[in-house]
């Protein structure tokens, strides 16, 4: 492996680190004041567990051995046998990939927003990176549904679809908010964190060629793309349906474009990634609004945007994958003349994340609620979050 | 004296304060505040879901002038607050009591 390419997993592997704070800019300028900390907190605390349990045992069970169908071993159990020898590739990849199982979980915070108990969360975390992530990771890559002959280039099964769904399951088993929803209280903040996530986006997606080559250009130019168009049609419907185009829908449909294209990165070229941000921006700012029809409490729209966004982008790699482009051995979607077979492997893939990710984290939720309790007390919501859980104060003399 | 208390729009304040200069007036407290009267709120779309802002940001000014004073100071808020337009604030008038300027202690009107 040559130094270039080091460099370059390197690099992206930062640059998705510095997702975290967008995300919970992004999450936390769309809370309301008084829990503004602890949705930066939510955040925040992924980073501080999931670097070090993924060293102790998540890598290991995550990826070796690699041809292992469910779950791996305690091979690479605190990293053992890897060093630093030769090229340090590998150490460079499993350091990039934590930075992904950090922010997976952390995506789930903004289902769970101004209610949850912060030590519930506190627990729920580690669990769920150990019972839900890590084996739908396996499974994906190099497991089962990857022998299978499915394909997600940068995790938008493992990661997108997989976080979004468990957010519905958490908030069904945490229920709804005593206080009504309120607007954001902060879109500047929004904004900032909105830009911060499409820059380090560039690490995840284009990263995830784990070379500084062709692939990763186009991975590239598709998240720079998929984003702009996903939050121009998003915009657009916003300003012919609403009458004003808003910050929100403009940071909404940019997020939604890169959850999108995230699955398909490496494998989609042309006019594949402006197609699959107008169309996933289009289906989620609808997607946003079916949780007032089924009646559950997703704070910030994680279905809404990262599962509907993510499980579109993962079908769409049916029509779109291009082979022949990338020179690649994966299957060609149904625009560049394969069959239904790359879109039925997508379809049974996400399938089983679907299902696995949704009973797991029931079950989490059920037995934390049973045990510790998950959510704080009536006072504590309507009083707010950040004093209650942590002490602090967010904007000092202003309310 | 009288302390003449003013509800305006945020983007007057600059022309009041300028106006209330104009005749006299030497000092002026501000504070930046929300309320409803006829007006109401208005409402906000964020991801497709109304939210109804039921009190708007408006300026509040507190000045205290001599019982002479209070005319032109009501008549020069009045001129340059208003807009026209629904929502352009109301102004009151209270008497005072007792005034004292902390510094040298004087009080009553030399307070001002």
């Amino acid at each position: 492996m040559d130094s270039g390419n080091m460099a370059w997993v390197l690099i992206s592997a930062a640059l998705v680190l510095f997702m975290i704070p967008g995300l919970a800019f992004f999450y936390g300028g769309m809370d309301r004041s008084r829990n503004v900390l602890n949705m930066l907190m939510m955040n925040f605390y992924c980073v501080l567990i999931i670097p070090i349990l993924w060293v102790v045992i998540g890598y290991s069970l995550a990826q070796t051995p690699f041809d292992n169908s469910f779950i791996g071993g305690f091979d690479s159990f605190f990293l053992k046998d890897i060093t630093a020898a030769g090229d340090g590739m590998s150490l460079a990849t499993i350091a990039f990939l934590g930075m992904f199982a950090a922010i997976t979980p952390a995506l789930i915070s903004g289902a769970v927003a101004d209610r949850m108990k912060f030590s519930a969360w506190a627990i729920f975390v580690p669990i769920w990176f150990l019972l839900v992530y890590v084996p739908i990771f396996k499974w994906v890559y190099g497991g089962w549904l990857g022998q299978r002959g499915s394909i997600d280039f940068a995790g938008g099964t493992a990661i997108h679809v997989n976080a979004g769904i468990a957010a519905l399951a958490a908030v069904m088993v945490l229920g709804k908010r005593r206080t009504a929803p309120s607007p954001p209280h902060s879109m500047p903040l929004v904004m900032i964190g909105t830009g911060i996530l499409w820059f380090g986006w560039f690490g995840f997606n284009a990263g995830s060629a784990l070379a500084a080559n062709g692939q990763a250009a186009q991975a590239f130019m598709n998240t720079f793309l998929a984003g702009a168009a996903g939050g121009l049609v998003w915009i657009l419907i916003e300003w012919l349906r609403d009458g004003h185009p808003t910050n929100l829908g403009a940071a909404s449909g940019i997020v939604a474009g890169l959850v999108a294209i995230t699955p398909g990165a490496g494998y989609v070229s042309g006019p594949a990634p402006i197609l699959i941000g107008l169309i996933a921006g289009a289906i989620c700012c609808y997607a946003v609004r079916l949780k007032n029809k089924f009646g559950y409490d997703d704070a910030l729209d994680v279905v809404g945007v990262h599962f509907v966004g993510g499980l579109v982008g993962s079908l769409l790699i049916g029509f779109f994958a291009n082979p022949t482009f990338f020179e690649g051995s994966f299957d060609e979607g149904i625009f560049y003349g394969g069959g239904a077979g790359l879109l039925i492997e997508q379809a049974i893939a996400n399938g089983a994340a679907i299902v696995w990710s949704f009973v797991l984290t029931y079950g989490i939720m059920v037995v934390l609620k049973k045990t510790i309790g998950v959510r704080v007390s009536p006072e504590t919501e309507s009083t707010g979050l950040d004093l209650a859980e942590h002490g602090e104060t967010a904007y000092h003399g202003a309310q | 004296m009288k302390l003449i208390t003013a509800i305006v729009k945020p983007f007057k304040l600059d022309d009041v304060k300028d106006a209330l200069k104009a005749v006299g007036v030497q000092g002026i407290t501000v504070s930046e505040v929300r309320g409803f009267g006829r007006q109401g709120g208005h409402s906000e779309t964020y991801r497709g879901a109304e939210y109804k802002i039921d009190f708007v940001p408006k300026v509040r000014l507190e000045l205290v002038v001599e019982d002479s004073g209070v005319d032109a100071a009501i008549a020069a808020i009045k001129a340059s607050a208003n807009t026209g337009k629904i929502g352009d604030g109301k102004i009151w008038v209270s008497t005072v009591e007792r005034l004292v300027r902390i510094r040298t202690g004087e009080e009553g009107p030399d307070a001002i």
